[in-house]
Formats: C-alpha cells, structure tokens, sequence
C-alpha cells in the first residue's frame, strides 16, 4: 500500500492553519504577557502554559463531554454552526490551537520581552503609538521568537494525535491525520505502510525545523543591523 | 570580606548537595522496597495479566472478582480492540491470556506461534446492537436501521473495521441492508467498540453500532434504546479465548480457563449481554 496523501495533506492543512491562527492570536497575548504589570499576571501565564502538562486526553475529553451536545456550551456550538465540534476539521483547529497556544505565546513573549526598554521610551518620546512602536520597533526586533513560535506551533500540531484520536472519529479526508493514519496501520499489521508515512513524515518535520532554525540564524545575524 | 563569602557559598552548595544526595539515596531506597521496582516488573504468581476485547469491559472484572475471592489469582485486565491487542503480542506484549472479540485473530497467534492451539475455547457469542440516546426522537426499537436514513442522524459511530470485529460486523450488517452507500459518508470511526459507544452516549454521534454488552452494562443501561441487529444480516461474532506461549504462568492460566467453562462464569457472560456457543 502507498503512503495515503490525502491523510499526509489534510495534516499539512491543519499544521497551516493552526499555525496561522495562532500567529494573529498569540501576538496581542505574548505582548500583554511581556508588557502588562498586573499583579495576577502570572494566572493568566500558567493558564497559557496548561497545555504542556495537561495530556491531550483531557483536552480531548473535554471537547468531546464539555462542548458535546448533553452541555449548554455544545448546545451553543451546534445553534451556531450545525454540528458538533467533533468529528469536524473545525473541531480539529480548535482543538489544536488550545493545544499549540504555549508553542506560540511563549516565543513571543520572550522576544518581546527582550526588547531592549529604552529604544521603547525612545520611540514614545518621538510621538510613536504603542501600535506604531510595536510595528516598527518590537516586532522587527522580534523576528527570531515569531519564526520560532510559529514554527514550534506548526511541527506541534502536524505532530498531535491524542486528541485527535479521542474527537476526530477518523474520517478519511476530514479528521484522519498523517498521525492516525500511521496508528490505524500498525494496529492492522501493515508495517510497510506504516513505515513508509513514518519516515516521510520524519523527514518533512526535520525539513521544517532545519529551514526555521537555519533562518533564524540569519535572522539573529541581520535583526539588530536593521 | 569578598574571600569569605565566597566561601561560605561554596560551603552553602557543599551543604546543598549533601541534602540532595541524601535525598536521592532515600529515593533510591523507597523504589527499591516498593515491590512493583524491586522485582523489575516481574510479577507474583496469584496475578494474571489479561488482554481483552472491548465488549469485556464489564463482564470480565466481575467474573476477575469472583476468581479471586475463590482463589485469590488476582486479573490483571487490559481492554482494546482485538486486532489492536493481537499486534501487542506478537510484539511482546507480557499478556498470560488473550479473550478475543473474535475466533481468527487468536488462530492468527497460534498460527504464529504465540499462543498455544490446545487452549483454544470458545467462550461467548457476542451481539451487535444499533444504540441511540434514550431521549432521542429515533424509534429504533421499531425501525431497526432505516431510523439511520433520518436526516437528524448527522454522525454514526462504528468501530474501525480495520482491526475491531465489531467494526466489520457493523460493516456487514449495513451492506446487508442496502443501507452502506446511503450513509458512508456519515460513519465515524472509533478505535475500538468501546469507543464507539463512548460516541453515541456522549451524544457527539446520534447512532451507534456497539455490542450488547455495552448497551446492558451498568454505566450505559437506562441511557439509551436499541434493537439488536438481526444474526443473520452479519458474520457470527464467535468469541475466542487462548493462553499465549510467553505466558510464565501457563498452569494459574489453564486454571481460570477451567473456571471460564464452568456454569457460574456462563451465567455472567449472559448477564452481561452475550449468548453461549
């Protein structure tokens, strides 16, 4: 049997929109984690870094029980949309961006962090809004932590499988990822197949990782030049 | 005066690491009295460790239980699906005994060498069932499977017929009717029967196939309705049981095969939504 593209691809589509979403969400989180002086402040960041530690089976336990049709919020859900968060790709986003989140904020958050306050002041004193300053003076200075915490977000998700085992219900096309596709075919003895999918996918997370971290090297070199 | 705090903290490290060391030697010493560590894994012999099909998850702890108070052999019970525990032992999965959902995958392991031809029994018949939540409009104690053309059934739960007998049993049985091409695409798989069903009572699929014995096992009684899917629309799910060539405690294993053929231990299969070869 061959490697099964379409599993190989909606996985690449998952890691792409995850990752994607959560560069546009995690900005304004990493920048309220790095700035904000609020004395509960670290609530809110053990609240971020829950994912780390949490197995994805509570997670996948939740979206199946706490969002699923017996609960208000699923009954919401479902007025809204028309289905069930599981055994949908959306189920699948969501599910993957609580998961990724810390893979993402974290980055941000310390690069923003690392920015040197004083060309911070510096920029305010010149009439600069902090939307302007972050435009123009954090973000560029923070390229290296956005290309990690989007890269580290994406290889997470293409890399997920708990919870997509436990709410994905394994509908080839929709929730049967390169991950479950691998573990369907080892339980069925197929270990060609599955060996075939596993190296491929071995190869295309360390090509990933090898180019963004290959480029962030760059990055470090030529950021503070700019 | 710099001179003198630096030593101190060195001897204030010196002093750390004493603690630490002290505390990793009674570490150490805990693991090494615990008995599960100290033996390696290796276990006593009045324990069994069993792989078991899905659809044994409520039967076989009672009849487990009523082993030991007899005996005092402790089960030691770990469910799956079937194809799913057969690939854990033939990779060295330390089981004494294999109860499958099926008869071919313990054929396949005595073919392979991993379980012995001689202990083969086969001890229950299973069922398969099309369940829905008890408060759902579906009257499927009446219309069986058409309830499944219902434009409110968005979802139905099987197990993954790749490595779940129930999963093919649900396969065939939707063939059968005519019904599969009609609703393919609204299947979702779960890993093994127990999951499948753990889909329909959590209310995310509206239907399920799963086995008898998860529809009338205590967590799931009352929850739902069902109707049995007639015995001919599907392969007889004839379930087999083996004692497996690794095992080191083949005689405590021949025993609670003995006891497995007895009328008590029947009587709780049938209980528990199975019928008797």
């Amino acid at each position: 049997m061959a490697i099964d593209w379409q599993a190989f691809w909606l996985t690449l589509q998952l890691a792409i929109t995850v990752s994607a979403i959560l560069l546009v969400l995690g900005l304004p989180i990493a920048y309220w984690i790095a700035f904000s002086r609020w004395r509960w402040k670290f609530l809110v960041e053990a609240v971020v870094a829950l994912p780390i530690v949490l197995p994805p089976t509570v997670l996948g336990f939740y979206v199946l029980v706490a969002l699923g049709p017996h609960s208000p919020l699923g009954r919401c859900w479902i007025a809204l949309t028309g289905h069930t968060l599981a055994f949908t790709f959306s189920g699948l986003v969501i599910g993957s961006i609580l998961y990724s989140l810390p893979f993402a904020v974290q980055p941000f958050a310390a690069s923003f962090a690392g920015v040197d306050r004083k060309l911070l002041a510096a920029s305010a004193t010149l009439g600069a809004s902090p939307l302007r300053t972050f435009l123009r003076v954090i973000a560029p200075l923070s390229v290296p932590g956005l290309i990690t915490g989007t890269a580290l977000s994406f290889a997470h998700t293409t890399g997920e499988f708990g919870v997509v085992l436990m709410v994905g219900g394994n509908i080839p096309g929709v929730t049967r990822t390169a991950s479950i596709d691998i573990f369907d075919r080892v339980q069925a003895s197929d270990y060609a197949a599955a060996n075939e999918t596993a190296l491929l996918l071995l190869a295309f997370s360390f090509a990933v990782l090898a180019i963004v971290y290959g480029m962030n090297r760059k990055a470090w070199v030529i950021g503070p030049v700019k | 005066m710099e001179i003198v705090s630096s030593v101190q903290i060195r001897e204030d490290n010196l002093d750390n690491m004493r603690h630490f060391r002290s505390a990793f030697i009674a570490v150490c010493l805990l693991l090494a009295t615990a008995p599960g560590f100290a033996q390696g894994g290796k276990k006593s012999p009045s324990e069994l460790v069993v792989a078991a099909a899905a659809d044994l998850s409520a039967a076989l702890p009672e009849i487990g239980n009523g082993y030991q108070k007899k005996t005092g052999v402790k089960l030691k019970l770990s469910f799956g699906a079937s194809g799913a525990l057969t690939q854990q032992i033939q990779n060295g999965a330390p089981f004494d005994l294999f109860f499958s959902a099926d008869m071919d995958y313990p054929r396949q392991l005595i073919a392979a060498g991993d379980a012995d031809t001689a202990t083969l029994y086969q001890y229950a018949v299973g069922k398969l069932v099309l369940w829905v939540p008890a408060d759902s409009p579906l009257d499927v104690e009446h219309q069986g499977m058409n309830v499944l053309l219902d434009p409110s059934v968005k979802k139905i739960a099987i197990a993954n017929p790749q490595h779940a007998p129930y999963g093919r049993a649900a396969m065939a049985a939707l063939q059968h009717s005519g019904l599969y091409d009609r609703v393919a695409d609204r299947l979702v798989l779960g890993e093994n029967v127990s999951q499948a069903a753990q889909f329909a009572e959590s209310g995310n699929a509206q239907a399920g196939f799963v086995a008898l014995a998860h529809a009338v096992a205590p967590g799931m009684l009352g929850k739902g309705k069902y109707w049995e899917v007639p015995a001919e629309s599907y392969p007889r799910l004839a379930q087999g049981v083996v004692v497996l060539s690794h095992s080191l405690h083949k005689k405590e294993a021949a025993d609670f095969l003995n006891y497995i053929k007895t009328k008590e231990a029947a009587d709780l299969f049938q209980k528990y939504g199975f019928i008797l070869p």
